[in-house]
């Protein structure tokens, strides 16, 4: 069924509880070696997609492939699988050596084989110093590795992560998404990881999957979804600070379309429509980093605002403007910064931005 | 304040300086009207219920004639240990004048294989309700539930019917297996709620390791349940160990426990009462539970204080 190069393959899938459906008919093949990550809010069915994968719930429609074998009444130790999970779950009374050993002694593996797999997995996440520690004597980033370790040690094809570096604060998160970027690199296993933090989605995955109500609403390369976002749900969710939404109407003035709100006119020359447009309500989505600042001209798109805040963040600084009655929100870099109050001229390209259609959101 | 002149209390006095007449410093302790009656209340209320015990105590120690001088709370002027050997060896229940030592051994017979079966069948209730909830285990969980509220005397004609039918009335098995099902529903309450309180990713993981029923609750579950199985003992032991009524109805004359005894040999009719030999029959009884509260009260805390999963 599934193609060569594919190395999880999921179809149709459904699954509900009782009456309330969690997964529509979902659709998703991730090929060899790919990171692919599931990202959205909570309570999109992510972490449910990734249980079912896993062989953790049972679903109610649909198969799942992994490396081409129908596994979707397959138990979890039969899929070839590990899992890393949010709150670690290491075994508490183990040590982090019988914690990391503990499904190879079930599989009644060898012990020679045992060791020696361990030894890899902790020269690899450099844990060989704690072996014999228990787990209520690790840190949090310690533990994680553990967590890692521990899929690590099965020698597995595919490596489901399910929110694995919420519980650490964020310096530590920074340096396990290095971590475990390069073990992706280094070992070149194919790894679905979810997550609600859209830098880890981002600076991660080959793919990232947008999923909102139990639907997979964009399935592409991370920079493709910044771009190029398909609705207007997955052009708020990436991006912080959010993007720039603007409610007008999208009117044809010769054979040139143009954005109006109040007395605003975008020309949208650059604008690659996704198909022929109509006239109509619109939304028109900018990312503050997309702006230019008090630059003068030269953009096709100039016009002057209002600041009402000024946040300085250290590396950039964030302007709140008013454009007309609409806020509209600008990253300039530090040495940038105006003052409140002030009056700024801004420019941008409108070939930057995202238009939504105002009844669907549907990019236009 | 010359150069010179620097001592231990300048810094004080620096602390002064800066924040004028302030306050600094640790709180002093202050002791308010209302800590001392709380403390006066907590006094007297231990002393009034330790009342009974020092007359219990004082009565055992004295002689027939000392305690026929009607003085209650005087200390025992010839102290003897006579009546508690009495009491242990031969003091008569009817016709039998053996004392409480055959009571203690059918007690530590009906409670050991009761307190072991009971947990065990808990323990493993407790884990399948949590993990492997399959259909209708809520209801049965819910009748369980129900259970823990029926009155004792409210079954037991029907479990007299039921346990004779299959030849188990007034037997030791009889007995065992009453006080077990009678320990089902609290216990098996307080097993689910414990593992219910521990995340389900550690069950998840397991699963993923390829562990099945059976190893995940014997090498991740009931490792992990020492503080509550504490509690689980305690709470049977003493059950088990003070209980009256199922023991004379079910365990039948020869496997009497201690209770049913005592009860016996306080309510001889025959001869002379002997105050010293009841008190210290009595204060025999009581002395397994006594001893379990007392050896395993700091378990309950670090029951409560132990939990590795996250931190």
């Amino acid at each position: 069924m599934a193609q060569n190069g594919t190395s999880v393959s999921i179809q149709d899938l459904s699954l509900s509880f009782g009456a309330i459906s969690v997964l529509h008919t979902l659709n998703l093949d991730v090929a060899e070696g790919e990171f692919i990550v599931l990202l959205g809010p909570s309570g999109c069915g992510k972490s449910t997609l990734l249980n079912c994968i896993a062989g953790l719930l049972d679903i109610s429609e649909g198969r799942i492939f992994i490396k081409g074998k129908n596994v979707t009444w397959e138990e979890p130790k039969d899929r070839g699988i590990g899992m890393v999970f949010q709150s670690y779950a290491l075994y508490p009374q183990m040590t982090v050596e019988r914690n990391l050993s503990f499904g190879l002694r079930v599989a009644g593996l060898p012990k020679e084989e045992i060791d020696k797999r361990i030894a890899r997995a902790a020269e690899i996440l450099q844990i060989e110093p704690l072996l014999q520690r228990k787990p209520s004597a690790l840190s949090g980033g310690q533990r994680q590795r553990v967590a890692i370790g521990r899929a690590l040690v099965r020698d597995v094809d595919v490596f489901l992560f399910d929110e694995p570096l919420s519980n650490l604060d964020a310096k530590l998160r920074a340096e396990l998404r290095v971590e475990i970027k390069l073990l992706h690199r280094k070992l070149q296993n194919t790894m679905i990881y979810v997550t609600h933090d859209q830098i880890e989605a981002m600076t991660l995955a080959d793919r990232i999957a947008v999923m909102k109500g139990g639907v997979i609403q964009q399935l592409d390369a991370p920079q493709t979804i910044y771009n190029r976002p398909v609705n207007r749900f997955v052009a708020g969710f990436l991006g912080s600070p959010a993007m720039n939404f603007i409610d007008g109407r999208l009117e044809k003035v010769g054979s040139d379309w143009q954005f109006a709100f109040e007395d605003v006119r975008i020309p949208l020359a650059t604008y690659a429509f996704e198909k022929e447009p109509t006239p109509g309500p619109a939304v028109f989505g900018m990312r503050p980093e997309h702006v230019a600042f008090n630059s003068g001209a030269g953009w096709p798109f100039t016009t002057t605002a209002n600041v009402e805040v000024v946040e300085p963040m250290g590396s950039d600084t964030l302007v709140w403007l008013k454009l007309g009655k609409q806020n509209f929100t600008v990253r300039v870099t530090s040495e940038r910064t105006p003052n409140n109050a002030d009056t700024v001229s801004i420019g941008f390209d409108p070939m930057r931005a995202s238009l939504f259609d105002a009844q669907t959101g549907n990019r236009l | 304040m010359t150069a010179g002149q620097i001592t231990a209390i300048q810094p004080v006095q620096e602390g002064q300086d800066q924040a004028g007449a302030g306050p600094f410093g640790p709180k002093p302790r202050r002791i308010s009207a209302g800590r001392i009656g709380l403390y006066a209340f907590l006094v007297v209320a231990a002393l009034f219920f330790l009342i009974p015990v020092y007359i219990m105590i004082v009565t055992s120690l004295k002689g027939m004639p000392e305690i026929r001088l009607g003085h209650l709370f005087n200390l025992p002027g010839e102290p003897t240990f006579q009546p508690w050997a009495d009491a242990w060896l031969h003091a008569c229940t009817g016709r039998d004048c053996n004392g409480l030592s055959p009571g203690f051994y059918n007690s530590v017979k009906i409670t050991l294989p009761s307190v072991v079966i009971s947990i065990i069948c808990a323990s493993v209730n407790g884990y399948a309700l949590t993990f492997w909830p399959y259909r209708g285990a809520n209801l049965l969980f819910g009748l369980l539930v129900f259970g823990a509220f029926v009155p004792y005397q409210v079954v037991i004609y029907p479990l007299i019917i039921g346990l004779s039918s299959v030849g188990l009335f007034a037997s030791l098995p009889g007995i065992i297996i009453v006080h077990t099902i009678f320990g089902m529903p609290i216990l098996t309450l307080l097993f689910r709620n414990f593992y219910a309180a521990i995340p389900v990713e550690l069950f998840k993981a397991a699963r993923v390791d390829g562990a099945g029923f059976w190893r995940i609750f014997f090498h991740i579950m009931l490792p992990m349940s020492v503080p509550i199985t504490v509690v689980a003992v305690i709470l049977q032991v003493t059950g088990i160990w003070n209980d009256f009524l199922f023991g004379i109805v079910f365990a039948g004359r020869p496997n009497w426990p201690m209770t049913v005894q005592l009860n016996n040999i306080v309510n001889t009719t025959t001869g002379v009462r002997e105050y010293n030999v009841n008190m210290a029959a009595t204060i025999l009884t009581a002395a397994v539970p006594l001893i379990i509260y007392f050896v395993s009260g700091r378990w309950f805390v670090r029951g409560i204080a132990a939990g590795a999963v996250k931190g």
